[in-house]
């Protein structure tokens, strides 16, 4: 039975710089603090960072993993709050949780939760979904 | 700066972009997705943000792309997208502000196949001061 409150099982994805190299090639974003240690600091951020979009890929993954698939998505929005570190030769954790919040009909909304290293990376992150 | 007529233009993207079953493939496997008759829910960024970059960079819009992040982003998903779809994109800048010396932008895309909306998307971006 799915009602408000309802959770999701937790999920932890481990990401790394050649998960960060797969998602530029698929995603077409090339930009250099996502691969480039040096290019990154140069620009003031800490270390390479993930792309936002990789994380939200990541946590779209955990969604239809639960709600039936890659169709099962009607609206899926994130906030960029904090950026994924990935040091060189680490894995680094995206652990991911939701919470059902409303259900309406077949919709079903879902908070979701996203920290790495103990640190929220996404705000208002929400899915509706029809579950199959 | 933007150039501030620029907020409400709405600009077609010149050809329609075919989407191919090796790119959804690509995509899905950087994320362990292994059913690729549907694209994953995001793919569709990829088109979105390049035509975000091609209008958005033109010297009469004058947005300084090396320094900017993504703020936040949403879809609406009406219509999955699979391999052999032909996608006619259009984007839209919603608004734009400045705050702290950072410019905000939000944009809108929305795909269509023939004459259906396939997905609209809002993204945020920011050039930081």
């Amino acid at each position: 039975m799915i009602e408000v409150g309802t959770a999701l099982a937790e999920k932890i994805v481990y990401i790394d710089r050649a998960m960060l190299k797969a998602y530029a090639d698929a995603s077409g974003d090339q930009n250099p603090i996502h691969q480039n240690e040096e290019f990154a600091v140069s620009v003031g951020l800490p270390n390479v960072i993930a792309h936002g979009m990789l994380t939200m890929a990541l946590v779209g993954k955990y969604v239809t993993d639960w709600s039936g698939g890659s169709g099962s998505v009607k609206e899926f929005g994130a906030r960029f709050i904090k950026p994924v570190i990935v040091p060189a030769d680490e894995k680094v954790d995206l652990t991911i949780n939701g919470t059902v919040t409303e259900v309406d009909g077949d919709q079903i909304k879902i908070d979701l939760v996203a920290t790495s290293a103990g640190v929220k990376v996404l705000g208002m992150a929400k899915a509706v979904v029809i579950k199959k | 700066m933007l150039a501030p007529d620029s907020v409400g233009r709405t600009f077609a993207g010149a050809d329609a972009i075919s989407i191919s079953q090796s790119e959804i493939d690509a995509f899905a496997a950087v994320i362990g997705e292994t059913d690729t008759t549907i694209a994953p829910p995001t793919f569709t960024i990829r088109i979105s943000l390049d035509q975000f970059q091609n209008i958005l960079t033109k010297p009469e819009i004058g947005l300084d792309w090396s320094r900017l992040v993504h703020g936040d982003q949403k879809f609406e998903i009406f219509s999955p997208v699979k391999a052999g779809d032909c996608l006619r994109c259009s984007a839209t800048i919603e608004s734009y502000r400045v705050a702290a010396g950072n410019e905000i932008v939000s944009v809108r895309s929305d795909l269509h196949r023939d004459d259906q909306l396939v997905i609209s998307s809002w993204s945020t971006l920011v050039v930081r001061a």
